[in-house]
């Protein structure tokens, strides 16, 4: 009975570890046909079309409303205090520190990751990727680089953007709504906000999270099982993955960036 | 074709607003306006205690920002903080026996450093040293004291 | 030294072995693939007949075995030129496999645009001519979702012609199709073969349809080539295999039943907890 769960054990780690090693190998050949992409910036620009334009509207309403809130509950237990004036401060860092890579992060992966592994996965279960290699076409450069690079380019911006929409949403509720003086909200967020720690580390996250969800989005559909089942299971997948490896890198950022 | 020309300008569209949303983080919400001031020149100041102040705090004279702690050590052998101020370029006629004190924006808010100015001809200029300075309040010190001063005047009595 | 070479056979495969995890598909068979004929490979479905196609073209890797296209060893063919191979290879997918997201015009053009610096009105003209080919110019702006699973595959047949290949490889192209669509298919890729003087290799099980325009036929069952020759050859084999197969009988050397214990054991044996 034990030898057999560790038998078990034993061929899940083997399984683990075969996919790991797939997973970077195909990183591998989807970098290595960036170069190539160079010439044919047309594909780019349709995938950062699919990943990024069409990802706008979800990311930017979701900024608003986040912001809002965040001026809403943060007015509430600020003013207890008497330190309103730190309402955009708050609203601020809270947005471009945390919540703008991670939240663009998670939404980028339910938006536009289930789609990428989806049409991956069917094309895969079509042929078409077969078809494509006997047209002499390499899929993973023609199909997956682009991808892979309007990932990356796509989801910092994103993020800037939720973070942007979210502090004037939150300066819309604070200063519009709770009366917040509007001086002191702008000077307060503005000595409190870091060009280089905050900003920068911003836009550092959520390029990070932009290639992790693109990469597991792009690999669970490369190697899917090519049935209708294979692929929703794979999209289910890249979903949860996404979500893990979003708010796990994001742990393991922060702790980098603003420890010690 | 049409199509084609659509994503292109859709594409666009969505970099240019990226970078706008970029640039507005950087301008609008962090301190890279207030930063802008490219020359400054640094002084040095020590305090007995230097309480919550941070680097980066905003130096004010009159209430007007005009530089920011670069700074702050312990000296090894006055036991006091050595606090390094960086003051903008522009304010080159701030007299030697200026005061420095650390303030407290608010009742919990950031701590900064406040410049009165004194009477003397020289000038402050770099390496300059800053020999009156006022301690930062600290909250458990006030209120000891006055405790103390109850107790004192209660004994009197 | 020109000679030579045209009289070898176009495809020359040696010894192959091949096998999925325990079970062996191919057991040590020898396929010579002559220059400008149609050479259909037969044999019931699980044979794997697609999985040969599939080594033929190296999409995947025999165990052991060499397989030779036009006197070059593809087992060992470096990623580039197997891909310049390639494009002197043409291959009909049972699906078609179209790409979904462009017309049937652009996929035709699919090819040609990755692999020419073409002119835009040369690559149209050029389209046009292989969809005229396989009747299907009026078809040239649909989706291919709006395509027939007939159509789809003409299309896919233009476009594996669109570079004007020196083989061109048939997975199952009879499969599924109403008699009209499979009739359209035979004569076309008859008519192809001998148009541009091609060599054909067909995967197929349907007989009557591969008799008819097959020079010559393969015929494989349990990783083994059983019999081979002309299609009257054929006819008169001998082979039980083969006998079964061509005449469609339901038992014979390939059993009704999937291998399994007798019956009277498995009814009587105990359920399993």
């Amino acid at each position: 009975m034990i030898l057999d769960q560790l038998q078990r054990l034993g061929q899940w780690g083997i399984a683990f570890f075969e996919r790991l090693g797939r997973a970077h190998l195909l990183l591998l050949q989807m970098l290595s046909g960036t170069f190539g992409l160079l010439r044919r910036p047309s594909l780019l620009t349709a995938q950062l079309f699919n990943l990024g334009v069409l990802s706008v509207l979800i990311i930017t309403v979701s900024g608003l409303f986040v912001g809002m809130v965040l001026a809403l509950q943060g007015y509430y237990v600020l003013a207890d205090f008497g330190a309103e004036e730190s309402l955009g401060a708050t609203v601020a860092a809270s947005l471009i520190r945390e919540l703008g890579p991670v939240v663009t992060g998670l939404l980028f992966a339910g938006r536009a990751g289930s789609a990428l592994t989806a049409e991956i996965g069917l094309m895969k279960a079509t042929e078409q990727f077969s078809g494509l290699e006997m047209m002499a076409v390499d899929p993973v450069k023609r199909i997956l680089t682009p991808r892979l690079i309007a990932g990356l380019i796509s989801v910092p911006l994103l993020a800037s953007m939720f973070s942007a929409i979210g502090v004037l949403g939150g300066s819309f509720i604070g200063v519009g709504l709770q009366g917040v003086d509007e001086g002191a909200f702008w000077s307060h967020m503005q000595s409190t906000i870091d060009l280089q720690k905050d900003i920068y580390n911003s836009l550092i996250k959520s390029f990070i999270f932009g290639f992790a969800c693109t990469w597991i989005a792009l690999f669970q559909g490369y190697d899917c099982v090519p049935t209708s089942e294979g692929v929703s299971r794979a999209t289910t997948r890249t979903v949860v993955h996404s979500a893990l490896a979003v708010l796990g890198l994001d742990f393991m950022l922060t702790a980098v960036m603003y420890g010690s | 074709m049409k199509a084609i020309r659509f994503i292109e300008i859709a594409v666009g569209l969505f970099m240019a607003a990226g970078f706008v949303a970029i640039f507005f983080l950087a301008m609008q919400v962090s301190n890279l306006s207030i930063t802008s001031s490219d020359e400054t020149f640094s002084v040095t100041a020590s305090f007995e205690n230097v309480g919550g102040l941070k680097v980066r705090a905003p130096i004010t004279m009159a209430g007007v920002r005009i530089g920011r702690v670069s700074n702050i050590i312990a000296d090894k052998t006055t036991f006091e903080a050595i606090v390094t101020l960086d003051i903008d370029a522009g304010f080159d006629q701030i007299p030697d026996d200026t005061f420095a004190k650390i303030y407290t924006a608010g009742l919990l808010g950031e701590q900064y450093i406040g410049l009165d100015p004194g009477g003397s001809e020289e000038y402050l200029s770099e390496g300059g040293f800053l020999e009156m300075t006022q301690s930062a309040l600290v909250l458990e010190e006030l209120i000891s004291k006055f405790m103390f001063d109850k107790a004192e005047d209660n004994a009197f009595e | 030294m020109q000679n030579t070479k045209e009289s070898q056979p176009f495809v020359k495969i040696r010894g192959l072995h091949f096998s999925r995890g325990a079970r062996k598909i191919f057991d040590g068979i020898d396929i010579d693939i002559e220059r400008g004929k149609v050479t259909a490979i037969m044999g019931p479905s699980g044979t794997g007949k697609t999985t040969l196609l599939k080594l033929i073209t190296r999409q995947i890797r025999p165990d052991s075995g060499t397989i030779e296209i036009d006197g070059q060893l593809i087992n060992t063919l470096s990623h580039s030129k197997l891909y310049e191979l390639r494009m002197r290879m043409g291959m009909l997918f049972q699906s078609g496999a179209l790409l979904t997201d462009i017309t049937v015009f652009e996929n035709v053009a699919y090819p040609i645009r990755e692999h020419t610096d073409l002119q835009e009105s040369m690559i149209r003209r050029l389209v046009l001519l292989k969809l005229e080919a396989v009747g299907l110019r009026g078809a040239r702006d649909l989706m291919p979702n709006e395509l027939s699973g007939g159509m789809a595959r003409r299309v896919a047949l233009a476009r594996a012609m669109a570079l004007d290949p020196e083989i061109v490889l048939y997975d199952e192209p009879f499969t599924g199709q109403d008699p009209i669509s499979m009739g359209i298919l035979v004569k076309l890729i008859r008519q192809l073969n001998d148009a541009s003087r091609l060599t054909s290799i067909l995967v197929s099980h349907d007989v009557a349809e591969t008799c008819q325009i097959a020079d010559r036929i393969y015929v494989i069952s349990d990783g083994k080539v059983v019999e081979r020759g002309t299609p009257d050859e054929l006819h008169a084999s001998e082979s039980a295999a083969v006998k079964q197969f061509i005449h469609g009988l339901p038992d014979g050397p390939v059993g009704f039943h999937f291998p399994a214990p007798p019956l009277a054991d498995d009814i009587l044996a105990p359920a399993k907890p």
